[in-house]
């Protein structure tokens, strides 16, 4: 019952506490980047949670296996970085086999998402908090479930600002820096939610 | 000490080999095999990536030509030169489509429509469109605050002084962007040989057009009668020109009382009769349907200037071509 719950709190504070963008500050590339239509952002947000939740679990079996075995704790990011850049070359080519149309809505982004350093802080964190193989995946994918509620919202936030009437010294990134400022102090609404 | 440096080389470096070959695996096992017409197509496009075609960029372009979706014409920046070299690729003749040219059919401008209310919100037509259909008094008015401007990518479009968006010929490469864009759906793409239009798209009763806008078509007929080619149709209080049909003789735009229908008269025509190669068969004359072609059996014809609107039938049925237009 105690597991069950404190897997329940990991999703809860993945996804809300320490969000990774408006939290962690961790893949503001893409949040700012492919943020402009909530459609690519929703798009963007998926790619990456599937990458995450994969790359959490590989990257938790490739450091307890391989790098705790022989004493190389310390070659850690070199080594999931190997693995992020292979895994998302291999889910690259499969979507394209099995599912074009995936593939179409997705994009660049999915190539883009090797270079995100959510991915690689995702299973970073997930070492240094010393997860399960389970509470690994909990968390990954909460993460990204996290990573892709902000950018949507951010999304839908900038689709409204390009409609109104900004001074135009703030037009553009400007206001939308100020935005995701504000976001990220709102989110710190959250910080009191699990002890 | 050896060992220490060895062992992540070792390691990592098999790690990395693993990967190198699982992904070469993985690529032969799940490639997807590709028209390499694709490839070529995509090589003898510009490159811009305008989406002027309205694909997804060139590459857009190249799988929708190569899988038959898009004729091989269908660059508009390219041009003849581009759709000849597709052509020859995908082995099929460059058609020689006529160039067509967007045209925005309200010409309501400050002077001739009237306005229902000021409007002072978003400087953007589709935002004014959502508030009562727009600040003018015919729901079908062009509302003149550039959306078709903004998302021209030719610098083909412009709103004018007098609030009425305007098509530069030149420019314009019939992407059909403003089509899209325009909230109103008042800009359509014609030949661009057509040089008479009705810019009018109103299909309000005659009486209700009148009250809110001078220019409009009020659905009178005349020009249907005036049509001596059958070119002109009528549905839903509008007049409506076939351009197959149309021979741009320009008579319905002089018939039109209210000025709906605009014609380019700098552009028409004059018949003309080479007097050396006329044989006095008097075929032009019984073809021309405003008697503009005079003269007897066996003698020399000779046009009236007046009467003739260019609209070339008897170049056309001339045995000798002694007629050219002018």
């Amino acid at each position: 019952m105690d597991y069950a719950v404190k897997l329940f709190l990991i999703l809860l504070s993945s996804i809300l506490v320490n969000n990774f963008i408006m939290s962690r500050f961790l893949g503001i590339c893409p949040f700012l980047g492919v943020s402009k239509r909530v459609s690519t952002a929703m798009g963007m947000g998926l790619a990456v949670t599937f990458v995450i939740a994969m790359s959490s679990v590989i990257t938790y079996l490739a450091h307890h296996f391989i790098l705790v075995k022989l004493n190389m704790e310390y070659m850690q990011t070199l080594a999931f970085i190997l693995i992020i850049a292979a895994l998302v070359q291999f889910v690259e080519m499969v979507i394209q086999k099995t599912s074009p149309s995936l593939y179409q809505a997705l994009g660049v982004y999915l190539p883009l998402i090797t270079t995100n350093c959510a991915v690689l802080g995702v299973a970073i964190i997930n070492i240094e908090e010393g997860y399960d193989l389970l509470q690994t995946l909990i968390n990954g994918t909460g993460s990204a479930l996290g990573f892709t509620l902000a950018i949507v919202l951010f999304a839908g936030i900038r689709e409204r600002l390009e409609q109104s009437d900004i001074p135009k010294p703030m037009q553009g990134f400007p206001i939308a820096m100020i935005t995701a400022g504000l976001m990220s102090v709102a989110f710190l609404g959250f910080q009191g939610l699990i002890k | 000490m050896v060992e220490q440096l060895l062992l992540p080389v070792v390691s990592l470096g098999g790690l990395g080999l693993l990967f190198g070959v699982a992904l070469g695996f993985a690529a032969k096992k799940f490639a997807v095999e590709k028209d390499p017409r694709i490839d070529m197509v995509r090589e003898v496009l510009p490159g811009a990536n305008c989406g002027g075609c309205g694909y997804p960029g060139c590459d857009g372009l190249a799988s929708a030509i190569v899988e038959g979706k898009a004729p091989v014409n269908a660059c508009p920046v390219g041009g003849l030169s581009v759709a000849e070299k597709v052509s020859a690729i995908m082995g099929v003749e460059a058609a020689a489509a006529e160039r067509k040219v967007a045209v925005v059919l309200c010409q309501g401008d400050c002077d001739k429509a009237v306005d229902k209310f000021k409007y002072e919100g978003i400087m953007d037509c589709v935002a004014a469109a959502m508030l009562q259909e727009g600040h003018k008094g015919c729901s079908y008015g062009c509302l003149g605050l550039g959306t078709c401007e903004r998302v021209c990518p030719f610098d083909a479009i412009h709103v004018n002084e007098k609030g009425i968006a305007e098509v530069d010929r030149e420019k314009c490469t019939a992407c059909n962007k403003c089509v899209v864009a325009c909230p109103k759906n008042i800009i359509e793409l014609v030949p661009e040989s057509s040089l008479v239009q009705v810019k009018c798209k109103s299909t309000e009763k005659g009486k209700d057009v009148k009250a809110n806008c001078k220019i409009g078509c009020i659905g009178c007929q005349i020009c249907v009668k005036a049509c001596k080619f059958d070119a002109i149709t009528f549905e839903n209080n509008l007049a409506r020109i076939d351009y197959d049909k149309c021979v741009n003789c320009m008579v319905c735009a002089e018939k039109c009382p209210t000025g709906a229908i605009k014609a380019d008269f700098s552009k028409r025509k004059t018949a003309l009769i080479n007097d050396e190669l006329c044989i006095g068969c008097t075929i032009c004359k019984k073809n021309c349907r405003f008697d503009a072609i005079e003269g007897e059996l066996k003698q020399k014809h000779t046009v009236i200037a007046d009467k003739c609107t260019g609209c070339g039938i008897c170049e056309k049925k001339c045995p000798k071509k002694a007629i050219t237009l002018k």
